[in-house]
């Protein structure tokens, strides 16, 4: 039960080609804003576009930038502590707006306010794209007396370098922008961090502008190829029964497996991985609330089947092999391993956790050095450690 | 000579009192164990990682394991080596080789700036007698009759860990075991405080004593590089820094959030020639440094063992977390112990039982008590973690050690009786030296 995985660079054209028509890059190059977008559902996260204005605004060619992670824009003295809330948005799949030490191509620092925001598709409420909007600014620090007028000569020239990096910028520029005293002293001054950068209120709004132009664009140009994308995830029923930042984290185990909640009547699926639904041919919203044995059918040994619900009530693990129906009703092989799942409290079993693997399918040279029942194992490992993440992050809404 | 009493920790299921281990460590046991009456013939599975900066290959000669890379479990689980560690790990929890279920221990992230986590973990900590420690000495011999991680189960053993010949991963699921270059391997702590919790455990054979030496601090970095996630942390206790067991060992686990310790700010002191980046930690309770870069993984590892040595030969006792996997190494040195023997440590403190080892330094609290869990602050916890570090004087002192030792380009300075127990213990490498760059001392002026 392997994802085909499609070489890099088609992967990455096809991100951007696959969701929104034709004139879309060329639409967005139109924009006056600098601004990356992301895929996160690449391996590396990459970047799959950057508009004409950040390639200027930083000194790259679009060669070097596209494929790669947005981190190539940060450098030694970027705050890690900011470095690692960007990532923790993107984990929990919402928008952040937060400032940020970037590099140029030649090494030069400068500040920004970098704003994050999540694109997501209206059909099955899935994260599409990341966009990242970068706005120069001009850093304000908080620390008062003598220290202050040194900081403030420097902050002359880094507005007069911010004057080049607006809007208009063209190619020559660049090499003026070389010769501007380096703005290392502010930035090496490691009490002089992000959280004493303070932004204008007109920086914020160029912000949330450039954010609203883009997603209109963005929005606009999917409507042509049908796959409809919107800045809130809309889908109800994405949001199964285990709560938005789990749903992420489970987002990412790539195999088939779901999530069952014993406290519920009957036992129902809460949640249903994209492997899963692959391997049923069923969608999202025909399992959900549903219990497993919809999957048995006319030739399914009853008494495996009830096996697996009296594991469930006993909350044992168990490993059976069932004989399964797709959608279209064609039989499979099911070696399902069933295991209980406490939530963060630990308090009791939060889930079981069912891992499918179909027999017929599996590759016996790959498999020759560990069972299959191991596989599984790794998902229920991946499960347990998922759900108890998002139940110690006490600040996710659920 | 200093002491202190608390209850050790037990990482196996073979761990006894002294009162119960008896004499002799050669009576046949029948246990499946890691010794001469049971090891010879025995095979354990063996992950050979690559030595040099290679990627992962995929699919030559059949190696089996390349095909994991494709799974992407989650945000743990991206190389094989997560996976294959992990599965294996569940594997025992479905043994039930733990002494307790860890994902029954509640857990939460304490709210506030930093990011504390805190554990509400019962089971850990045995309602039993106290046994003494002697916490003023950092150096000790390996003592035969004690506890030493050969006499653990094979079951509880996951698998040997071996640089692999040709610079690509190898694994093979029953490799017969070499008693006499002696492996290294990685077993499970059966008190885990948290999912995957592990030990890593270089030249088991060899037994040699809590201290770290070149080649095993590679190792242990390797570990950690090896592993997908930079969520895999690799720690070590020195003994006097609450190490409960005089034979070398790391341990390790998997937290999906980042540690308080990873956020704190760091200012850069010097590079070396080799590459290395020193910083010293900021506005954190606990006074340490952070090694970065290096020409090689090879370059930063010597950095951080010279360092480690030196805090040695000093008996200064110290904790070390490896981060970010292998990018980061954070050495912190304390004194919690000696103010606990001296009677300096306040009794609410003591209260808690809360022992400061890596774990707790970086930032993952794991507490004994209900009402601790409960009131749980971050405040509390910064409170506790300033005890644990030297003073700022101290710690100066102790910088300037450890410069002088670790730049310059004679033999290491020791003290004759610390020279005796080094050379009981397996003698020093002093041809690890690395110059500090000529003209790059910064120091920079804190505001």
């Amino acid at each position: 039960m392997f994802m085909e995985q499609q070489p890099m660079g088609i992967a990455i054209e096809q991100s951007i080609n696959s969701r929104y028509s034709y004139w879309v890059r060329e639409a967005l190059d139109d924009l006056p804003y600098n601004f990356t977008i992301t895929d996160p559902s690449i391996p590396g996260h990459p970047i799959v576009f950057a508009s004409r204005e950040l390639l200027k605004m930083s000194g790259y060619s679009r060669e070097e930038v596209i494929g790669k992670n947005g981190r190539i824009f940060q450098g030694a003295k970027s705050n890690r502590r900011s470095v690692m809330e960007i990532k923790q948005a993107i984990r929990e799949e919402r928008s952040i707006q937060i400032t940020l030490l970037n590099y140029q191509k030649n090494g030069t620092p400068f500040w920004i306010l970098f704003h994050m925001f999540p694109v997501f598709s209206k059909e099955d409420g899935r994260v599409i794209h990341f966009v990242g909007v970068q706005v120069p600014v001009t850093p304000k620090p908080r620390r008062s007396g003598s220290e202050f007028s040194r900081i403030q000569v420097n902050l002359c020239d880094n507005a007069a370098f911010l004057g080049f990096c607006r809007r208009e910028v063209c190619s020559d520029t660049v090499a003026e922008l070389s010769r501007i005293p380096n703005l290392d002293l502010a930035a090496e001054d490691t009490e002089f961090n992000d959280t004493a950068c303070k932004v204008s209120d007109l920086e914020k709004q160029g912000a949330n502008s450039a954010m609203g132009s883009i997603l209109s664009m963005l929005t606009h140009y999917s409507q042509l190829t049908g796959k409809l994308v919107s800045e809130k995830r809309c889908c109800s029923s994405y949001m199964s029964g285990v709560g938005a930042s789990l749903n992420t984290s489970l987002g990412r185990i790539k195999q088939s497996f779901v999530l069952t909640d014993p406290h519920k009547t009957d036992i129902p699926i809460v949640y249903a991985s994209d492997a899963f639904l692959e391997m049923t041919g069923y969608a999202r919203h025909e399992v959900l609330g549903r219990n497993c044995r919809f999957l048995s059918g006319e030739e399914t040994d009853l008494s495996t089947q009830l096996q697996v619900t009296n594991s469930m009530q006993t909350g044992k693990a168990c490993t059976v092999c069932i004989l399964n129906y797709r959608k279209d009703r064609s039989p499979f092989w099911n070696c399902l391993y069933i295991s209980p799942v406490r939530n963060a409290s630990g308090k009791q079993t939060a889930y079981f956790v069912e891992v499918q693997m179909n027999v017929n399918n599996y590759n016996e040279k790959q498999q020759q050095n560990l069972r299959p029942e191991m596989m599984q194992l790794s998902v229920v490992a991946a499960v347990k450690v998922a759900v108890r993440t998002s139940g110690m992050i006490a600040t996710t809404s659920n | 000579m200093l002491r202190i009493k608390r209850v050790p920790t037990i990482l196996s299921n073979y761990q006894k009192d002294e009162a119960e281990e008896g004499g002799g460590a050669a009576r046949g046991c029948g246990r499946n164990c890691l010794r001469n009456c049971c090891l010879p013939g025995s095979k354990l599975p063996l992950y050979a990682f690559p030595k040099a900066e290679k990627v992962e290959s995929c699919d030559k000669n059949g190696i089996p394991f390349a095909f994991l890379d494709s799974l992407l479990l989650g945000e743990v689980i991206l190389k094989s080596f997560d996976c294959y560690l992990l599965l294996q790990w569940e594997d025992r929890m479905e043994r039930g080789l733990f002494r307790y279920d860890v994902t029954a221990c509640e857990t939460k992230v304490i709210p506030g700036e930093h990011g504390f986590i805190a554990q509400l973990n019962e089971g850990r900590h045995l309602k039993k007698r106290p046994t003494e420690f002697q916490v003023d000495k950092v150096l000790q011999a390996f003592d035969e009759n004690k506890f030493n991680f050969t006499k653990v189960g094979q079951e509880e053993v996951l698998f040997q860990f071996e640089p692999s010949e040709d610079g690509e991963v190898q694994f093979y699921p029953n490799a017969p075991i070499d008693v006499d270059n002696s492996p290294s391997v990685v077993a499970i702590n059966v008190s885990p405080i948290e999912y995957g919790h592990v030990l890593l455990i270089p030249r088991i054979l060899k037994h040699l004593p809590q201290r770290i030496d070149h080649e095993s601090l590679l190792l242990a970095l390797n570990m950690a590089r090896e592993a997908g996630s930079p969520y895999f942390r690799v720690g070590y206790n020195s003994l006097g820094a609450f190490a409960t067991i005089n034979h070398l060992h790391f341990q390790a686990y998997y937290l999906a959030v980042p540690f308080p310790l990873e956020k704190a700010a760091a200012k850069k002191i010097t590079d070396f020639n080799n590459g290395v980046e020193i910083y010293e930690i900021l506005n954190y309770p606990v006074r340490g440094l952070v090694f970065e870069g290096g020409n090689s993984l090879k370059d930063l590892s010597d950095s951080v063992a010279d360092t480690c040595i030196c805090l040695q030969d000093h008996n200064i006792p110290y904790n070390v977390l490896i981060s970010e996997s292998g990018k980061r190494v954070f050495v912190l040195p304390q004194c919690y112990a000696e103010k606990q023997a001296l009677g300096e440590v306040s009794a609410e403190l003591l209260d808690t039982q809360v022992n400061p080892a890596v774990w707790e330094i970086s930032g993952h609290m794991v507490l004994k008590r209900k009402e601790d869990y409960e009131g749980a602050s971050e405040k509390k916890a910064w409170r506790l973690l300033e005890e644990v570090s030297l003073s700022e004087e101290r710690f100066q002192e102790v910088m300037a050690i450890i410069f002088e030792t670790i730049s310059c380009a004679a033999v290491e300075k020791m003290s004759p009786e610390d020279k005796q127990d080094a050379e009981e213990v397996g003698g020093v490498n002093s041809d690890h030296h690395a110059a500090i760059v000529s003209g790059k001392q910064e120091c920079l002026v804190q505001l």
